[in-house]
């Protein structure tokens, strides 16, 4: 796998694609700060959400039994998977029940995250994102760069041109209303034909046992409504106690994600359709396990509103794409080093802990601080990233030495007098390829001071 | 009062004039100050780093050096966030909660301890101020932007208020990290250059003629890149424009 930095440094080659994506993204923040504003008791509402969400945390088994028990009393088929092959395995015999080969999709980065398409694919089913961001993505084979709007990183000309290619649209044609257009046209044929509908679930209501979709597009419902058969796949921590919990959230989700007040749809589905069949499949995939380690236990709390990547100012500057990871930015910098910290243990290293992702995030996870701490575990299970650790404990009691200490201040400042413009002869090669080295002044602080100090006696 | 200084490092080694500016400065305030002459590092550098462990003894070695002040200031909300939050992970002793609960950013201890309310400085110049990240989210000396529904001010605009002669530009982005970030910038150096040269740029183009902050790291990034593309603008310490004075 390529560092982070590596893949950050090729998204910066093209200067001024990376300024159009970081103003794109900066809008979508804009826009949220404008809707937030309009909120007087914005604050109030993110300490009761987090509330929510850590209480629901504290009891997720009783509220898993009690949403199971009620989801079953209205006629749904609950299933339970362990991680993401029983996800597939349970979504591909569903299919397989029912002689079904073709399958729309629609708002799931849990089935991003289980890798559900290639798996299909390979069983010689069709799966159709439904969602035009999503669409476009899966037309071109990549995976999204945003958990909101997957697409964001493509400029409209590229859409275009793929829209002509795929769906013979006119060539150079940009205007994105008439892209749409296209698009739908394309998508309702798909529709028509699918015997099978998943979804993604935004929050599971444990009282209810019903499952509430939010979206602006409207394709999860008609992807339901069209198919006998409707899924919906559903990561175990988006259950909520109650209803009427759910007007907290729904306050908060679109306008942290694009500045609405609120989306356009806010589906509930309850029971199946006449004739049809529903299934709910609840997924752990290492989410019981980050519940097990206390100081990474709310970052469950996310809502997967992508107000942490459109504030964060390295996502915005290296794109989605450069975290190799189904949730990138922010947050997924603190939820994918627990699944594989090998993989991902650089991860927590691609922030300067700025902390605005802490203050912009709904449910109030401390985003930064939690990236702090897992740079303290992957140093001390000795990966490369997080540094030579002899050498860091020697530096360590270096540091705590006032001697040593002074003289290697002093030695460096009087190297740099010596060497002035030469720093790339002292290795600092990485700080000086774009940036000079402090000019160093003739006396230290501490030479003054004790000067100072002893002229005053 | 006794006032115990603390000098990050490298502005001990590269920024004496912010250092010798702070000093001064709370000295013609009245403070009895010393500095401390066996202080180190505050640990920072190792802990973002991800090896807090090593750092204890700099952890330990900062109470020792410290413990008998009944303030210590740093012109650093970096360094600061890090010994009130981080040294969480020492046993908490008296003299580490004493340590941890004195430890003020220079703004905060003019403001809030000193209680100042005028100071005769002048700086005649267009400034911008950059809002160090530790000092505005980690030790709310302000109000991030993120926290819409609050007046955006902090108390380095409150301090800047009161020089005679200093104008603040509106900037673009109010409070986008400069893209320093300690081990950050020799790890992810595309990317935190990006940000300087971005920074820079909305300070630039609304005529600053001056960058402040409270953080000389910041500063000292800024500074790499404004020297390397020949920039016309400068970098202080808010230290040094608040002490543009004498008595
Ligand atoms: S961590 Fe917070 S800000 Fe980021 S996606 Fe989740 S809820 Fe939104």
């Amino acid at each position: 796998m390529m560092p982070h930095a590596q893949k950050a440094a090729i998204f910066n080659k093209d200067e001024a694609r990376t300024d159009w994506h970081d103003a794109s993204l900066w809008m979508v923040r804009k826009k949220r700060d404008f809707a937030v504003s309009e909120i007087p008791e914005w604050e109030f509402l993110r300490e009761f959400a987090s509330d929510i969400k850590m209480h629901t945390l504290s009891k997720l088994d009783d509220y898993l039994e009690s949403f199971e028990k009620a989801a079953i009393q209205n006629g749904a088929i609950v299933h339970w998977a362990a991680d993401a092959k029983e996800h597939n395995d349970i979504v591909l015999s569903i299919l397989n029940k029912h002689q079904a080969k073709k399958m729309v999709k629609s708002k799931s980065m849990l089935t991003e995250e289980c890798h559900l398409n290639e798996f299909l694919e390979h069983h010689n089913i069709e799966v159709i994102d439904s969602d035009l961001g999503e669409r476009i993505i899966q037309m071109l084979n990549e995976p999204p760069s945003h958990i909101v709007l997957p697409a964001i990183h493509l400029k409209k000309e590229e859409i275009g041109e793929l829209f002509h290619r795929e769906l013979h649209t006119e060539k150079g044609a940009t205007d994105p209303q008439y892209l749409t257009e296209a698009a739908r046209h394309h998508l309702r044929e798909k529709f028509h034909t699918a015997q099978v509908a998943l979804t993604g679930v935004n929050f599971g209501i444990a009282e209810t046992g019903e499952i509430v979709v939010c979206t602006n597009e409207g394709n999860a419902d008609m992807g339901v409504h069209l198919t006998p058969v409707q899924i919906h796949s559903m990561g175990i921590e988006k259950l909520i106690p109650r209803r009427s919990d759910l007007a907290v959230f729904t306050r908060l989700l679109a306008r942290s994600a694009t500045g609405q007040p609120v989306t356009v749809f806010t589906s509930h589905h309850r029971n199946p359709k006449p004739a049809g069949e529903m299934h709910i499949i609840l997924v752990d995939n290492g989410r019981t396990e980050q519940l097990g380690k206390p100081d990474f236990r709310s970052s469950l709390k996310c809502i997967r509103c992508g107000a942490c990547m459109n504030t964060c100012p390295i996502y915005r500057r290296s794109g989605g794409h450069s975290y190799e990871t189904t949730i990138p930015g922010p947050i997924g910098s603190i939820l994918t080093p627990g699944i594989d910290l090998k993989k991902h243990g650089q991860l927590p290293f691609a922030s300067t802990l700025c902390g605005s992702c802490t203050d912009v995030c709904p449910v109030k996870i401390d985003i930064h601080t939690q990236l702090y701490k897992w740079r303290q575990i992957v140093s001390e299970a000795g990966l490369p990233e997080g540094g030579n650790k002899t050498m860091m404990s020697i530096m360590g009691s270096g540091l705590a030495s006032p001697s040593f200490f002074h003289r290697l201040g002093n030695i460096g400042r009087k190297l740099l007098r010596l060497f002035p413009g030469k720093e790339r002869f002292l290795s600092f090669t990485v700080w000086t390829k774009d940036r000079d080295l402090p000019k160093a002044p003739v006396e230290s602080f501490r030479e003054w001071y004790v000067k100072q100090t002893k002229d005053g006696q | 009062m006794k006032v115990g200084l603390f000098i990050p490092c490298y502005m001990d080694q590269f920024y004496p004039q912010a250092a010798i500016a702070t000093y001064k400065l709370l000295v013609k305030l009245g403070c009895d100050v010393a500095y401390p002459e066996g202080q180190t590092c505050c640990g920072q550098p190792l802990a973002n780093a991800g090896n807090e462990a090593a750092s204890r003894g700099s952890y330990l070695h900062f109470v020792t050096m410290f413990e008998k002040y009944d303030y210590i200031v740093a012109p650093s909300g970096s360094c600061v966030y890090h010994v009130r939050h981080h040294f969480d992970t020492l046993e908490q002793t008296e003299a580490v909660k004493k340590v941890r609960a004195k430890t003020l950013d220079l703004t905060e201890f003019l403001l809030d301890v000193l209680q100042i309310s005028s100071l005769p400085a002048k700086y005649p110049h267009k400034v911008g101020l950059h809002q160090s990240c530790h000092g505005l989210r980690g030790l709310h000396l302000g109000t991030s932007s993120e926290l819409v529904n609050k007046p955006l001010a902090s108390k380095l605009h409150e301090l800047l208020s009161m020089v005679e002669g200093l104008t603040l530009v509106e900037l673009d982005r109010k409070d986008e990290c400069c893209g320093f970030g300690g081990t950050f910038s020799v790890k992810e150096p595309d990317i935190s250059v990006k940000m300087g040269k971005d920074r820079i740029r909305d300070h630039f183009s609304k005529g600053a003629e001056v960058i402040t902050a409270g953080d000389m790291s910041c500063l000292m990034h800024l500074e790499g890149i404004i020297s390397r593309q020949n920039i016309p603008i400068k970098v202080i310490h808010i230290a040094e424009i608040l002490n543009t004075y004498e008595i």
